[in-house]
């Protein structure tokens, strides 16, 4: 966060925000970064200084979602429905951008739907294709991010899921029962983020040492680094040089 | 019974081995070159079953890298296999997310080393999906990508079969298979001016146009390589030593490559014709004629088959794209994409002095365009910036599904860059192999996945 320099920016509604359509619901919305260009020590010069960037609402598309996506979404509607499970109380929102579709999965649910991508004969999702991890520590609530890609042979498909779980307790239940091949997956997860997999069958580190301290995939673990002699001058480490955000 | 533990950095403290040889009977631990003294200490009680559990590795050359097994033997059969990794963990996904997106490529292509292309490939394919620019890339660029990528699936494949041979103790198959990548790294040289670790294909397109006589020296390959590969199999196919070695070694069925999510030649070996340039094309592979080799058999031979089948569907492809672009001789036919806000400003030229900007856009901004050096100052500084969103594309690399998750949070740096390399996951195979089967059988099971640890441990 820039320090401005006059401390707290005055609060106008909307102050510094490009223009926004009129069902836009600014104001509710936290401020997620002031100033411009990353300027952290020197005072800002740019005159971007008052600059508020407030979250963006969570992107939701509707259907239909085009392509093969609106018959995956309706067959593991149906399945889930077959086990008294609502679409939505199994899937927070479905995001489809630049061709790929995103189901949010709530993460009690995320074992059932798991089976039933693999199990159901109109899914069919048999390879299971890794799991990513992602830090977003300005979103409260939902900090930790375990994001998972499947495909289908049988009807060359591939979606993703993805599953939210607070800092506070990152806990996401395991799918190696139902996608044994998760089982690395999630150790270098669990390793490099902190998320706790329940019901894996053996939850230890994979990349780095048995005793290290610290997830280092986190945005706030810090890249370290030393700083770079040159020609008599000094280049600091990566993660402390000038950056642009 | 007597359990004897080979592990030379034995981290058990010793109440475990003590709990433990309450448990299992007597323990031994053996660092190397003791084997008299534990002999000559003269245990009575020597019947029954002995477990020996070997340290293979991280030092090992069989073992492709630093893989690390511990293996646990019943005489010379294996009954526990498992494989530690992260011994060649370099913080590759980490360092990204401090670096623009364009020197992204130059920490992915490290990645798997073996297959520099392919990690460049879908870490900028990621990009360029979030840029919205995938059917904005110019056709030279999408040629010389897949002429690089076929030549590398022939340099990988090379460097899992070689290899191979060398580790079943057969120096000739490592030193035929390696003078025929070299060829292959001797063109790479010439194109991208790097043997690895190019850094060539970047987002929008590649790094260099053909260079003069490129095309000429990939023809030259391409009569030669033929006769190479026609080496390797009369050297390999029908070799009694190598059949014996592999045949009915390492077995993965269908069932099994489905339960792990394997793909690639492990999946081919089991008869399903699985290949992402066929079922879900990029970089207009639809267009191209080549064949998706298998074979049934399920085993180490299976997979060596596969791999030397698609040594010679490269070719083809390869064949293919040198025409294609021998045909494109308008001049100044673009390599990289025509946005001034993405592609790098600089034309690399060689001077007396080595590689570096060409004179005329030196001479260019320098006296002519203020403009034009702020823009190059801008663009190389600070980048460009990428919409916020997520993008994961595969690519089907020569050791199976390669996938690159990228998330940008619209700044000029990767927010998170992960790649789902083949290695890492086809590893967790490797007990379904070799459990039950004889010791000296890991050793083609680890060859025929062909792992390569940068990628693994990234």
């Amino acid at each position: 966060m820039t320090q401005t320099p006059g401390g707290e920016p005055p609060a106008v509604e909307g102050g510094g925000l490009p223009a926004r359509t009129e069902d836009d619901q600014p104001v509710a919305a936290p401020v997620v970064r002031r100033g411009m260009f990353g300027v952290h020590d020197t005072p800002d010069t740019s005159g971007y200084g008052l600059l508020q960037v407030r979250k963006q609402p969570p992107v939701s598309s509707e259907p239909p979602y085009g392509g093969y996506f609106d018959a995956v979404a309706q067959a593991l509607g149906g399945a889930l429905q077959a086990d008294g499970i609502g679409f939505s109380d199994a899937i927070e929102r479905v995001v489809v951008d630049r061709g790929e579709i995103t189901f949010h999965v709530r993460r009690e649910r995320l074992v059932a739907v798991c089976d039933k991508l693999l199990h159901d004969p109109a899914l069919r999702f048999e390879i299971f294709s890794g799991v990513s991890g992602v830090h977003y520590p300005n979103e409260a609530g939902r900090e930790l991010h375990a994001v998972y890609h499947v495909v289908s042979i049988t009807h060359n498909r591939r979606i993703r899921l993805e599953v939210g779980a607070p800092d506070a307790d990152p806990h996401i239940p395991s799918v190696t029962s139902v996608y044994p091949a998760a089982n690395w997956h999630e150790r270098e997860t669990w390793d490099f983020f902190g998320i706790i997999f329940d019901g894996h069958p053996a939850l230890t580190r994979i990349e780095m040492p048995d005793d290290w301290r610290g997830h280092p995939g986190r945005k706030d673990y810090p890249l370290g680094g030393i700083p770079v002699e040159y020609r008599g001058t000094k280049v600091p480490p990566p993660d402390e040089r000038r950056w642009y955000a | 019974m007597v359990r004897v533990t080979t592990n030379a950095h034995a981290t058990r403290g010793a109440t475990d081995a003590e709990a433990e040889a309450a448990a299992e009977g007597r323990v031994y631990n053996v660092a190397g070159q003791d084997w008299d003294e534990i002999v000559a200490g003269g245990d009575e009680d020597r019947s029954g079953s002995e477990q020996i559990v070997v340290n293979m590795g991280p030092q090992h050359p069989s073992t492709h890298g630093v893989l690390r097994l511990i293996l646990t033997l019943d005489g010379e059969t294996v009954t526990e296999a498992r494989a530690s990794i992260g011994y060649l963990h370099t913080g590759i996904e980490k360092n990204l997310e401090y670096r623009t997106w364009t020197q992204g490529t130059t920490f992915v292509t490290r990645a798997d080393y073996l297959m520099p292309m392919y990690n460049e490939a879908a870490y900028c394919m990621a990009m360029e999906r979030l840029l919205g620019i995938e059917d904005k890339l110019p056709e030279r660029a999408k040629l010389m990508r897949v002429l690089l990528l076929e030549l590398n699936r022939i340099s990988s494949h090379l460097g899992g079969i070689a290899p191979f041979g060398l580790e079943l103790g057969a120096t000739t198959i490592y030193m035929q298979g390696f003078r025929m990548r070299e060829n292959v790294l001797d063109l790479f040289e010439l194109i991208t001016g790097l043997r690895m670790n190019h850094a060539f294909i970047r987002p929008g397109g590649v790094a260099q146009d053909m260079p003069a006589g490129g095309l000429e020296a990939v023809r030259d390959f391409l009569r030669e390589a033929p006769r190479f590969v026609q080496d390797l199999r009369t050297l390999i196919d029908r070799n009694p030593v190598f059949l014996a070695r592999t045949q009915g070694i390492a077995y993965l069925d269908l069932q099994a490559c489905m339960a792990l999510g394997v793909t690639g030649p492990l999946l081919r070996g089991t008869g399903l014709p699985w290949d992402l340039r066929k079922s879900q094309p990029y970089l207009d592979y639809e267009t191209y004629e080549f064949d998706v080799p298998t074979q049934d058999t399920c085993d180490a031979y299976g997979r060596y088959l596969v791999r030397i089948d698609e040594i010679e569907q490269s070719l083809r492809i390869v064949r293919q794209c040198v025409d294609r672009l021998a045909e494109r001789t308008a001049p100044n036919d673009p390599w990289l994409i025509q946005d001034a806000k993405i592609g790098w400003p600089a034309r690399l030229s060689l001077g007396p002095d080595g590689l570096g900007p060409s004179p005329e856009h030196i001479a260019h901004i320098m006296g002519q365009s203020m403009e034009g050096l702020i823009h190059h100052f801008k663009l190389v500084t600070e980048g460009f910036r990428v919409p916020a969103g997520q993008a994961y594309v595969p690519v089907e690399s020569p050791k199976g599904e390669l996938g690159c998750h990228v998330v940008s949070d619209g700044g000029t740096r990767p927010y998170r860059a992960h790649l789902r390399d083949p290695s890492f996951h086809h590893l967790q195979a490797l007990a379904l192999m070799c459990e039950g089967g004889l010791l000296a059988d890991v050793i083609p099971a680890i060859a025929s996945i062909d792992p390569v640890i940068g990628g693994v441990d990234r």
